[in-house]
């Protein structure tokens, strides 16, 4: 067989990711999390009387806590291949990638499998983080002196 | 009102993750990180606060604010202290991220064991 015939079948027997769904699904888990941070701020804000920026930072927590305890347990990967971006862009897809590659690696050994990986996957959002906002802070500063 | 809107912004953030991922080649941690510069870019251009006054937590819980934080502290710092407050202040917000991550992380992977 040649390679173009290969690929033609691969292509026609592969499953056709039903993108429309996926788009739908991702709507609706995401904005979920959004309209339940909302949620949990206006409980802090009224039951506790801390400020929003306050408030904010326990719902990182409280969001980062979840993920992780989810991650551990075993059923949040389900989650996030039935899921996908609706898991993933928000802040729980930052903590389920740390607590994964932790869990994957414990059994290397403390230093070389989960010390060595911890940010295995989150180390690209905060090195292009970093590197991004340290360029447009010197951009600022030179544009506003 | 802001819980329509809080909705609306992360879903369409994520929606728009789902496309990018769906029809390119790039994997969710080159989305990402994306999103994140797209923050940065987005605090830079002054946006940010306004989405944040605006959609609540909506504009805080994805991962574009983490971009956010990085770059409002930097500058932040920078109008504290100079050249050497872009290096100290960089993470001054994000710490609560980067540490809960960090500390659940680590004691979970420590209680539980990874199935199969």
């Amino acid at each position: 067989m040649k390679k173009e015939d290969y690929k033609k079948l691969v292509k026609k027997v592969s499953p056709k990711e039903p993108r429309f769904r996926n788009i739908i699904v991702a709507f609706a888990t995401g904005g979920t999390i959004g309209l339940i941070g909302q949620i949990i701020i206006t409980i802090l804000t009224i039951v506790f009387g801390i400020s929003k920026i306050e408030a904010g930072g326990w719902l990182a927590l409280i969001l980062i806590f979840l993920s992780t305890l989810m991650t551990a347990l075993g059923f949040f990967d389900k989650l996030v291949t039935k899921c996908k971006c609706g898991l993933i862009i928000p802040t729980t897809g930052f903590a389920h990638s740390v607590a994964s590659s932790a869990l994957d690696y414990r059994n290397d050994g403390l230093i070389t499998g989960l010390g060595a990986n911890f940010f295995k996957l989150a180390g690209s959002v905060i090195l292009y983080g970093v590197i991004s906002s340290f360029i447009l802070v010197i951009v600022k500063v030179i544009i506003c002196g | 009102m802001i819980y329509l809107y809080s909705f609306l912004l992360s879903g369409v953030v994520c929606a728009l993750g789902q496309i990018i991922l769906d029809n390119t080649k790039l994997t969710p941690g080159h989305i990402t990180s994306i999103f994140t510069v797209g923050g940065a870019i987005l605090s830079f251009l002054g946006c940010y606060d306004f989405l944040i006054s605006k959609f609540g937590a909506g504009a805080t819980v994805i991962i574009s604010n983490f971009g956010h934080m990085l770059y409002s502290s930097a500058y932040q710092g920078y109008l504290e202290e100079g050249i050497l407050g872009i290096f100290s202040g960089m993470f001054v917000k994000s710490s609560i991220a980067i540490t809960g991550v960090i500390v659940f992380s680590f004691i979970f992977a420590i209680i539980f064991k990874p199935k199969d």
